[in-house]
């Protein structure tokens, strides 16, 4: 009987160190776990840095990860959320033939519909940013993929919780 | 009052002096109270080297033959003594050379902190002479490790190493550092790490938790505490033994927790694991509560989880939240410093004993005897069995010295028929199954204890994976005594052939050389005994000479090691034949 896999979100917030990401990455791959997406950014709190990470694991499986991944020395708390459990965005850019943005009205009418905007135009090409759910992100695709895409680059999740996430009483305590 | 704020301000400032990074890291190790450490020198580690030669009065380098003697004459240091073993070696190869040993350190918490050279800053990157990515290399297997590429960071960094290999659960540290940094001169002065933020070395004890545990511990009817070296580790075997006595509980070991409370303790009951003690595999099926302290159900110690000790209620003593409900759910957590923990349950335990449970455990020791101990201690075949060979040395040196073992049969043999009358008496390979290990682990847990009886206790496999390192023994004339039981297979493989296998030995079968002309080659006295009526006069010349000794015994070449739980079956499932 093999149990039921869900998306978590992984919120792992860290001290900002050379490697740490190869050291959290490896406690996945060690357990053939595919990372859907990862994101590495600094976090509410000066100095600490936070990493998103999407994986589709078991909840018995994540709460483990979890476990090896607070173990590491320079991690200072991971938490795992459903998708319920947070708000989170993707965002994505697309860079186009500028010719197509004056033959193609069909393209004004997506970026519009799609709550997408133009980043830049230029006599050779155009470049289209979305921020959105996943969903939403392949939609456009779809869409302007008819066109021809010259570039496109998604980028991972990025998410906030719904809950209050208590690392700033716990770097307090460590201080005291 | 001013003079007062004035002197109290003096007193914080240090003093620093100007030296250069390799001189850093041995006043950082000195100030870490390291007396000696393990190696092999090398391009990238020589400015460190040029320091150990003018510190040579203050701490002592031992050249190992090769890197991995290195890191596992360290652990047997640690394991010994329960302090920080050093091993140090070059960049490139004399770095991956050490990975096996931190591997070994990783699964079997053995503080220890690793030191390796690395081509200068500039160069990193570049493909350059003995360059490799050693701390990509050692991520997964280190509890922590670090880079460092400027001289002013080594001795926060250092002290950092310290601080996380001893504390909390211990573990392996690497600190690889550049060349340049090694000669760049800087104002130096030591703090001692007394904690890191984003990390817990000890979670606090829980009292609720101590309480629900003591209430199941009084409730149960057929309890049975499984400890490992968590008890070790923690230095509560003081506590451990209380709890044990006070609540009257049979108490079962697994190999690395072998000792904290001595073999002949009327309450402790055997190993468990694949080829622990029948009594304790069968009944961990039929126990009410299961304690386990400082352990971690290791496949080894558990076979099959789906049928292991599912009618008993369980409580889990460990320093390592990651640890809780990983193999087996518990019903109790708690989580923090077995020695804390032990104290704080001891006064809240009824004083207790369990007559007729405890029979049950006599009953099926006794079957046990009958079956395999007789014969394997007792044998009335012609060939010397590994058994008795242990019961001799164990004899002589009545309990009391310090068994170092390598991996396979003799390894369980061992654990099984050595009484452990001390802690930290059994220094072994317990999770990563390293063989190699037991000569080089020999050599640093004599000089950790030089007033402990060490004996090293290898087969003829294993012992030839490192068994260069006759020359540090030779060299440094270390006084351990070195057996090997020779039985000209791979003994456990050879095993597991034979039972699964249908015979194939693939492999397995060693053709050796003449290990006493060995030994003598590196001046060490040796003898080799083929009959049972010379073992014991062996044993006791092996056992009275000052210097290390070798000692090979030739014993019966098909021998299988029982009782045996088979991959994948349940612990009550486990063969006596």
């Amino acid at each position: 009987m093999e149990a039921e896999k869900n998306i978590y979100t992984v919120s792992v917030y860290t001290e900002n160190n050379i490697g740490l990401l190869n050291r959290i990455s490896a406690i996945f791959q060690r357990r053939h776990i595919n990372i859907e997406s990862i994101n590495s950014s600094v976090s509410e709190i000066e100095g600490v840095s936070k990493f998103t990470i999407v994986v589709i694991v078991t909840e018995d499986q994540m709460k483990k990860i979890i476990g090896q991944i607070e173990k590491q020395v320079e991690v200072i708390k991971a938490y795992f959320h459903t998708d319920e459990g947070t708000i989170y965005q993707e965002s994505c850019i697309f860079k186009m033939k500028s010719d197509l943005l004056f033959e193609e009205r069909q393209i004004q009418n997506i970026i519009k519909e799609s709550n997408a905007r133009i980043v830049t135009v230029n006599r050779d090409f155009f470049v289209i940013e979305k921020s959105g759910r996943k969903e939403e992100i392949e939609l456009i695709y779809r869409e302007l993929s008819a066109f021809g895409i010259m570039q496109f680059t998604r980028s991972g999740r990025i998410a906030v919780t719904k809950d209050e996430m208590k690392i700033s009483t716990m770097l307090e305590a460590f201080q005291a | 009052m001013d003079t007062k704020t004035l002197k109290k301000e003096t007193n914080k400032t240090q003093i620093t002096e100007r030296i250069s990074g390799s001189e850093a890291i041995i006043k950082c190790l000195l100030a870490e109270g390291v007396d000696v450490l393990y190696g092999y020198p090398g391009g990238a580690i020589m400015p460190v080297y040029d320091e150990l030669y003018k510190y040579q009065d203050k701490i002592h380098h031992v050249l190992t033959r090769h890197e991995q003697g290195a890191t596992h004459s360290a652990q047997g240091y640690a394991r010994i003594s329960g302090k920080v073993g050093v091993a140090i070696a070059t960049s490139g190869p004399g770095a991956t050379n050490l990975i096996t040993g931190i591997a070994d350190a990783q699964i079997d918490s053995t503080p220890m902190v690793c030191i390796t050279g690395q081509v200068a800053s500039h160069l990193l990157g570049s493909d350059a002479f003995q360059e490799t990515d050693i701390v990509g290399i050692s991520t997964p297997v280190t509890k922590w490790n670090c880079q460092i590429t400027k001289a002013s960071e080594i001795p926060e960094v250092m002290a950092k190493a310290f601080y996380i290999a001893k504390s909390g659960r211990p573990g392996p540290v690497l600190i690889d550092i550049t060349k340049d940094a090694q000669f760049e001169e800087f104002d130096f002065k030591y703090k001692k790490c007394k904690g890191v933020r984003s990390y817990n070395a000890i979670p606090k004890l829980n009292h609720n938790e101590v309480e629900a545990a003591a209430k199941l511990i009084n409730e149960a009817k057929k309890p049975m505490i499984v400890w490992g070296q968590g008890v070790s580790l923690g230095q509560a075997e003081t506590e451990f033994k209380a709890v044990v006595e006070k609540a009257g509980i049979p108490s079962a070991w697994t190999i690395l927790g072998a000792g904290a409370i001595p073999t002949s303790h009327p309450l402790n009951i055997g190993m468990v694991g694949m080829h622990g003690n029948y009594a304790p595999n069968v009944l961990t099926n039929e126990c009410d509560l299961l304690i386990a302290i400082g352990m971690r159900f290791d496949d080894r110690v558990t076979g099959n989880l789906s049928t292991y000790a599912k009618q008993a209620k369980v409580i889990h003593f460990e320093i390592d939240p990651a640890e809780i409900d990983k193999n087996v759910k518990t019903d109790v957590a708690v989580l923090g410093d077995a020695k804390e923990s032990l104290a704080a349950l001891l006064p809240l335990l009824d004083e207790k004993s369990y007559p007729e449970w405890h029979q049950n455990f006599k009953d099926l020791y006794a079957i046990e005897y009958e079956k395999v101990i007789k014969n394997d201690i007792h044998p009335t075949k012609e060939g010397l069995t590994m058994g008795e060979v242990l019961k001799e040395i164990n004899s002589q040196t009545k309990g009391d010295a310090a068994i170092v073992t390598d991996v396979g049969q003799h390894q369980m043999i061992a654990c099984r028929y050595a009484n452990f009358n001390k802690t930290r008496s059994n220094i072994t390979s317990g999770g990563l199954g390293t063989m190699g290990f037991g000569l080089p682990a020999a050599i640093g847990a004599k000089m950790a204890a030089p007033n402990r009886e060490v004996i090293s206790i290898s087969g003829d496999g294993g012992y030839q994976m490192t068994i260069q390192e006759l020359g540090t023994i030779f060299q440094q004339k270390v006084p351990v005594k070195i057996v090997v039981l020779n039985n000209e297979f791979l003994g456990m493989v050879r095993q597991w052939q034979q039972l699964f296998f249908d015979k194939r030995y693939a492999s397995t079968e060693m053709t050796n050389p003449d290990f006493v002309a060995i030994a003598k080659g590196y001046f060490i006295e040796a003898e080799k005994v083929t009959k049972r009526e010379d073992l014991k006069e062996a044993v006791a010349k092996m056992i009275n000479t000052d210097g290390p000794y070798f000692l090979e015994v030739c014993v019966e070449k098909e021998d299988n090691v029982f009782p045996m739980i088979p991959t994948g079956a349940s612990v009550s499932d486990v063969r006596l034949e």
